[in-house]
């Protein structure tokens, strides 16, 4: 008797619940939900853009759940988010895979630029080291297995380097840093390019992984004669000692914002209409050379309209007030130029 | 007695020993664990924990005062839909399996049961993915809830089951003996008598999937804001700490910790109080 | 019990039982057709479970055949998929994890059915059971934060001091490893055998032990040596159900195993698991091979944790046949 009482209490309890629930969702309906997922290399940004953005139109509330630049190309694909994030441009097969699957293309917009540095952990060892470019193909394709390898030593004079063994450490997911990674190391050198190739994910030759630039990271950070690649901002905010790269012109280059945006300034001038372009070993005497943008995903047709018209503004805030932001990020605005030809694309979208 | 033990060897009488201290080291080991789990979160969480985290919705990072609200809210849809489909389902195969079974059937029935207990909850995620996301097109509450719905009903089943067999048969046969046909005797006498150990058991149910975090990395996704009705992406607890603790911020760190404590205070508050209504009743029905 | 069935009796005639019963009553058969549907549903959506995996998953199995099992290079760059490595890291860990947790298990098993007073062994059950309860990202983040830099700064350098000389134990140690992932699996399965094992064991009659005893036996050799062996097929069960538990297990192991693709004879070795493989690529596997293969790993593992837990069922029937002859 009491007990189905007590049962009848849960079953009513249950069905408050769901009212309430439901009248929640009535009262919140004014506000638009927009779902967007991707790269983990801007996550820091956008995160802080979406926030922002909120603030400027309360109406429109951003979700981006940072699942990966592959995740961001797959998601956006299957349809099953509104836009989606990734360091690498999408390849000729994705974009005619996505075509097919929706009868419109998807369109680029880089957002912002970054860089992915070597960063080491080498006991004794506290000053920027300089990195040819053969010296960093050298390491990742497991030939160069010691520290005071004469490819290292070389540029590094005024270091003793310990004849201790390198640790790769790499990233386990799909990742924009690690496109950005290896289509540097492809275009510097033949035998990365012949053996391991440009992709989010790579079939490593030496190392072991790490989840997420702070997977990376934090191995490196507790594995002493590490080395492994993060975005910058994550080396700065862990206080992780990075490496200088020589670039094309032959000059050792930090990474930094004025030599990520001189990486783009040329590629700016020279930016294909779909925004596709890779900036590794970008000429340029001032150059960083293991810089990239990265992009958003939109779909050129977008059939609600409420949701359309909140990308389209959301797009032309990030492209105009939200770049004032990117710099205390680490990351780097995009050039002026590029910035209003983006503008005038955002009609493309309808 | 005493001569018998004189007769012992000594080896053996130290093996005895040995062995006997070694099983009760294992014992403390063990629980030293859970006290060490409960300890930590405890000291990690608490300091972590504010007003602002059951309020708030998470911020960017470095930005003071980010709460979780969004991923408990969440987590309390996610579980309403997953009991309203799993316990009801679960329920009723338990009810046939103990009062309607025939051999074969019941046999096949439950085997599968265990099977789909069996089943690695990862393996559901992409059951889910591809029935309830892939078509819908969207990440879903209703997704996750599907996701831990179905995991939520092996167990349901086999504790209907036990329950509903350990009712007395004399029970069942008075009231067929008062006229009652089969399914009023079920419903209005079998498992009335059975409630405390039922809904016990579906709360114990319910603790364990409140946990699970792997099937809704791909269902319920993720949200930084409140996440509106049923079909839209939902935040989590479970995987805001999954996400905040392989971060790279120390203040997401601290985040998790609070969300952890949290977390493991609601799930073992459950699980304490539907044992003890469990043995309380085992005790009244042994006398 | 006299008092619940006058209960029954005072209700029957109650006339707020009428209405809606009354009308069930008349659909006994509708009864029994919505329960059997119930049941029916339960089949239903574990076939379809199976199918939905056995489809997404055709492309990879008509690529690749039997040598995904047996190849060992996951390269979504050039289109191979082999999951040799994951089945591997799968194993070792939950292997690594029942050479932990079954003397640990059973010993303490053995402590609460044999040793301890009955109060206090329901007590320390009640406890060990919770552990069971906890959920396994909390087990992920304690392993990230606590665990993985004990093990770094205490365990790892002692075995390598003490068994340095064995291929298990070499190499450089990066904090997450096989190792740190069948240590957090073996806390987490622990309680499951403990609690099974406990019952199993009191359900051996008491009189095998008196007679052992009685025989001269110390309470450790009633234990071993009678105790035991009538309890073996009981508690290989609930080993084998620790194992099922094991090899499913995600979060954690993701969280501390160094997801490498990687078959190396050191515990020290970062690896993968197919769980935690499924985990980390599922949403941003960018080719329809690279998902099917990821898919088709999902159903190697479904596969597998069907046969431990077939096992693992048959085990507890032969002993509960065995109990009733």
């Amino acid at each position: 008797m009491k007990a189905s009482i007590s049962l009848r209490g849960a079953v009513c309890h249950v069905a408050v619940l769901a009212a309430l629930a439901g009248l929640a969702s009535v009262q919140l309906s004014a506000q638009m939900l927009i779902n967007g997922a991707g790269a983990t290399f801007p996550a820091p940004i956008y995160q802080k853009w979406f926030s922002d953005f909120n603030s400027v139109d309360s109406n429109v509330q951003i979700n981006y759940q940072a699942i990966g630049s592959g995740g961001g190309i797959r998601q956006v694909t299957e349809g099953t988010v509104d836009f989606g994030a990734s360091d690498g441009p999408m390849t000729d097969q994705q974009l005619a895979e996505y075509q097919q699957k929706h009868g419109f293309p998807v369109l680029h917009f880089p957002t912002v630029l970054g860089a992915a540095v070597p960063t080491y952990n080498i006991p004794g060892v506290t000053a920027s080291l300089d990195f040819t470019p053969e010296a960093l193909a050298g390491i990742f394709l497991g030939k160069i297995k010691r520290w005071s390898d004469p490819a290292i030593q070389k540029t590094n004079p005024n270091v003793t380097l310990p004849p201790r063994e390198i640790v790769v450490i790499h990233r386990s997911d799909g990742s924009g840093t690690t496109y950005c990674w290896t289509d540097y190391l492809s275009k510097i050198s033949s035998e990365w390019k012949s053996k391991v190739g440009r992709n989010t994910s790579v079939n490593w030759p030496a190392g072991l992984g790490g989840k997420g630039n702070d997977g990376v990271a934090g191995l490196v950070k507790q594995t002493s004669g590490a080395i492994g690649y993060v975005e910058l901002i994550y080396a700065v905010r862990n206080h992780m000692a990075y490496g200088l790269v020589r670039n094309s012109a032959g000059e050792f280059i930090k990474a930094n914002l004025s030599s990520v945006s001189s990486a783009a300034a040329d590629a700016a001038e020279k930016m294909p209409a779909d925004y596709r372009v890779s900036i590794t070993n970008a000429p340029g005497k001032e150059s960083y050379p293991i810089s990239t943008f990265t992009w958003l995903l939109v779909p050129s047709k977008i059939n609600d309209a409420g949701k359309r018209d909140a990308i389209k503004k959301f797009l032309k805030w990030a492209l105009t007030d939200g770049q004032k932001s990117a710099s205390s990020l680490q990351y780097a605005p995009l050039p002026k130029a590029l910035q209003s030809r983006e503008l005038g694309d955002i009609s493309k979208i309808h | 007695m005493s001569r018998m033990n004189m007769e012992i060897s000594l080896r053996r009488r130290v093996t005895n020993i040995v062995m006997l201290s070694i099983t009760g080291l294992f014992t403390l080991l063990t629980i030293t664990i859970l006290f060490c789990i409960l300890g930590y979160l405890l000291y990690h969480g608490i300091g972590s924990l504010s007003w602002s985290f059951f309020t708030n919705l998470p911020k960017p990072t470095g930005e003071a005062g980010g709460g979780m609200a969004n991923a408990i809210v969440g987590s309390g849809k996610i579980l309403l839909i997953a009991t309203v489909l799993g316990v009801p389902v679960g329920f009723l195969a338990g009810v046939y399996l103990s009062e309607y079974s025939g051999r074969t059937f019941a046999f096949v029935v439950r085997y599968v049961t265990d099977l789909l207990n069996g089943v690695p909850s990862i393996v559901i995620g992409i059951f889910a993915y591809a029935m309830v996301v892939k078509p819908m097109h969207r990440f879903s509450t209703l997704a996750g809830g599907i996701a831990l719905g179905i995991m939520m009903i092996p167990i349901a089943v086999r504790t209907t089951e036990e329950f509903l067999r350990a009712v007395p048969n004399s029970l069942r046969e008075a009231s067929l003996a008062l006229g009652a046909t089969k399914a009023t005797t079920i419903f209005t006498v079998v498992a009335p008598a059975a409630i405390q150990g039922l809904v016990s058991g579906m709360m114990l149910n319910l603790a364990r999937v409140a946990g699970e975090t792997a099937p809704l990395l791909f269902t319920a996704l993720g949200n930084m804001f409140w996440s509106r009705g049923w079909s839209q992406p939902s935040a989590s607890l479970p995987v805001m700490i999954y996400q905040y603790a392989i971060s790279p911020y120390e203040d997401y760190h601290q985040q998790a910790w609070a969300a952890g404590f949290v977390l493991l205070a609601l799930v073992l508050s459950i699980n304490v109080t539907a044992r003890l209504v469990i043995s309380g009743r085992g005790a009244t029905a042994r006398r | 019990m006299a008092a619940t069935t006058s209960t029954v009796l005072d209700r029957a005639p109650e006339p707020r039982a009428r209405g809606f019963w009354r009308r069930l009553r008349a659909g006994e058969e509708i009864a029994y057709l919505i329960a059997l549907s119930a049941a029916t549903l339960v089949l239903l959506i574990v076939g379809l479970l199976v199918y939905q995996l056995w489809i997404s998953s055709t492309l990879s199995i008509h690529a690749f055949g039997f040598s995904f099992l047996t190849g060992s290079t996951w390269d979504p760059n050039a289109g191979q998929f082999g999951a040799l490595p994951f089945i591997y890291g799968t194993c070792v860990t939950s292997a690594l994890a029942l050479l932990i947790a079954v003397p640990l298990g059973v010993g303490a098993s053995i402590f609460l059915a044999e040793l301890a007073p009955p109060n206090a062994s329901n007590v320390m059950t009640f406890l060990i059971e919770l552990l069971a309860a906890v959920p396994s990202v909390i087990y992920g983040l304690l392993g990230i934060f606590v665990l993985v830099p004990l093990i770094h700064t205490y365990l790892a350098p002692f075995l390598t001091a003490t068994f340095g000389f064995l291929p298990l134990f070499q190499g450089t140690f990066y904090g997450v490893s096989f190792l740190s992932a069948g240590i957090i699996l073996s806390i987490m399965v622990a309680p499951f055998i403990i609690s099974v094992s406990r019952e199993v064991l009191y359900a051996v009659p008491t009189d095998q032990r008196e007679a052992a005893l009685a025989l001269g036996a110390t309470k450790w050799e009633a234990t071993w040596d009678i105790v035991i062996p009538n309890a073996r097929t009981g508690i290989m069960g609930s080993i084998f159900l620790a194992l099922a538990r094991a090899l499913g297990e995600t979060m954690a192991v993701t969280m501390v195993i160094g997801n490498t693709p990687a078959i190396s004879a050191s515990l020290y070795s970062p690896g993968y698991s197919i769980a935690a493989v499924i985990a980390n690529e599922f949403t941003e596997a960018t080719g329809n091979l690279y998902l099917s293969s990821l898919i088709f790993l999902g159903l190697v593992l479904f596969g597998l944790t069907i046969v431990i837990n077939a096992v693992a069922r048959i085990l507890i029937l032969v002993t509960q046949q065995k109990g009733a002859a």
